[in-house]
């Protein structure tokens, strides 16, 4: 009987606990120190965008040959053709979930 | 509470509001944006005529203070959000205030010009060049004047020293030198001086090994009438107060400040939850107060190993980790200010709820800064969060909550019960209903 009780005791945990259960569930492969280096390392490399000098040079070379349309390139054809620009590269939302799929 | 508040001013500013600060007589409110601009707004002075308009803000000023750029050497975005605004103390006719985005600081010179000189001899009133051969006799240009203009003036811009993100930016109290935060380094600068950083890294704790990287500093202040002290907080839930009189490198604290933790609470999300995303000294130094996720503390300056007070601000968010986590709204970083006198303290939260807690009475009131619930000059109504079983009437249930009307920046003026709080991308002034 005393067995029984004590797991009963500690079904009743802290809300807290309760989400930490909720979000292991749902990424079972969660790193083990949570506000580690992974967080830290993604705070400090926010706002990073690439950008590729070789297709800079390439399309600037292009250039010299042909006139460029001045529309708004497409947004998904950033390589080769044009120069590319930092408002053309593709917004890359650090997702901190996708990263701990990934993790 | 004895405070009674009623909708003053609501102005609709087309990006989302960063940062809002009032300057040191509370004539002036700045707010800075995600586009990188700043707004001035001035107090009307009090008529006899209208006695009920007391003293409500009208923008004064409008400028772009930082626009954006990229840094093609790191591949790195640097937004033009301003990220904080600190005013000068007034000392002539002008104001000044330091606006920062995440790397560059900017001194700002507001100045008012009435009038404008007439008469010069070599342009003509339109100000085309007049050709001196054909002028004959000389006159004096004498001043005229005009309708007020308010002009706005880059005077230093302190450029190229952070490696990182800038968070916080402080003016000392000796006026000569102000500090800028980012995530690993405190640097100290000089108003004349914009070549360099006066002393560069008054804080550095960035590892030999960035693998070994445990925290970052995520806010710092002047003490408000001691010169040589300052705090800064961290990601881990810690102050530390460095005095710049021991060693040109803060690197050991003078005092440290953490609240002991319960082994057997700490959950996945404890560390997340107890990052500082705010740090104030109180206006009479005697306190420092900090906002994590979930509370409010005020510390005892003589009292390192615990806080003398915690008010909870959204406790019952507590239970909603694992979602706030997934979108990212556990990182959110609020604000909290002091009153004139120190006795109420006030912070946001989401839904537009704000939150005031009297220190003396240990009363506490949630209001909402929003357009549908606030009839101008009616006095805003407490608002309730249902936690669980019955919901009054009135109340609103935790699963109701709109997470993204957050509200994270607010500021209260020097001595009158006037705040100023933003919500997204409006701006809200209350003030103490008059009768």
């Amino acid at each position: 009987m005393l067995i029984l009780f004590q797991e009963m005791e500690d079904k009743v945990i802290s809300p807290e606990k309760a989400e930490e259960a909720k979000l292991k569930a749902r990424y079972p492969h969660l790193g083990q120190k949570p506000g580690g280096s992974d967080f830290l390392r993604k705070r400090l490399q926010k706002g990073q965008k690439y950008f590729d000098s070789g297709d800079y040079n390439m399309a600037k070379a292009k250039m010299k040959n042909k006139q460029l349309p001045t529309a708004a390139p497409d947004k998904t054809e950033v390589t080769g053709d044009h120069i590319p620009t930092p408002q053309d590269l593709p917004q890359r939302k650090p997702s901190l979930v996708a990263s701990k799929l990934a993790g | 509470m004895g405070l009674l508040l009623a909708v003053g001013l609501q102005s609709g500013v087309a990006d989302i509001i960063s940062t809002v600060e009032f300057n040191h007589t509370g004539e002036l409110l700045a707010t800075g944006d995600k586009g990188g601009r700043v707004v001035i707004f001035q107090r009307e002075q009090e008529s006899k005529n209208q006695p009920h308009r007391r003293g409500e803000y009208n923008v004064y000023s409008t400028f772009q203070s930082h626009e954006p750029e990229f840094d093609y050497l790191k591949s790195l975005e640097i937004e033009e959000k301003i990220n904080k605004i600190r005013w000068l103390p007034q000392q002539n006719a002008a104001y000044f205030l330091l606006s920062t985005n995440d790397k560059t600081v900017k001194l700002w010179k507001v100045s008012e010009r009435d009038k404008r000189p007439e008469g010069y001899n070599l342009k003509d009133e339109d100000g085309r060049l007049r050709d001196p051969s054909m002028i004959t006799s000389l006159r004096v240009p004498v001043l005229r004047p005009m309708d007020l203009m308010v002009e706005a003036t880059p005077r230093r811009v302190f450029a190229n020293a952070h490696t990182y993100h800038i968070n916080s930016i402080s003016v000392n109290s000796d006026y000569e030198t102000y500090m800028s935060a980012d995530d690993l380094r405190i640097n100290l600068w000089n108003f004349e001086i914009t070549n360099q950083s006066f002393t560069p890294d008054i804080v550095d704790i960035k590892p030999a090994n960035m693998e070994e990287l445990t925290e970052v500093i995520t806010a710092a202040e002047f003490h408000p009438h001691h010169c040589n002290t300052f705090v800064y907080s961290s990601s881990k839930g810690t102050i530390r107060l460095c005095d710049m009189r021991t060693a040109a490198l803060c690197d050991r604290h003078a005092k440290f400040f953490e609240e002991p933790e319960d082994p057997s609470n700490r959950s996945f999300f404890s560390e997340i939850i107890s990052s500082i995303s705010d740090v104030k000294f109180s206006h009479s130094g005697r306190y420092i107060m900090t906002r994590d996720y979930l509370t409010v503390k005020v510390w005892d300056l003589n009292m390192e190993n615990r806080p003398i007070e915690t008010y909870q601000v959204h406790d019952y968010l507590r239970s909603k980790l694992c979602s706030l986590y997934e979108n990212d709204c556990i990182f959110d970083k609020f604000e909290c200010v002091w009153n004139g006198s120190d006795s109420v303290i006030m912070t946001g939260s989401y839904n537009n709820f704000f939150r005031m807690f009297d220190r003396n009475t240990k009363r506490d009131v949630t209001l909402e800064a929003s357009r549908e619930n606030s009839k101008p000059r009616a006095v805003l109504k407490p608002r309730k969060v249902c936690v669980g079983g019955k919901r009054r009437k009135d109340e609103i249930s935790v699963d109701s909550l709109d997470f993204s009307k957050k509200i994270l920046h607010t500021a209260w003026h020097p001595s009158e019960n006037i705040i100023a709080v933003a919500a997204t991308n409006n701006l809200y002034i209350f003030q103490d209903k008059v009768n």
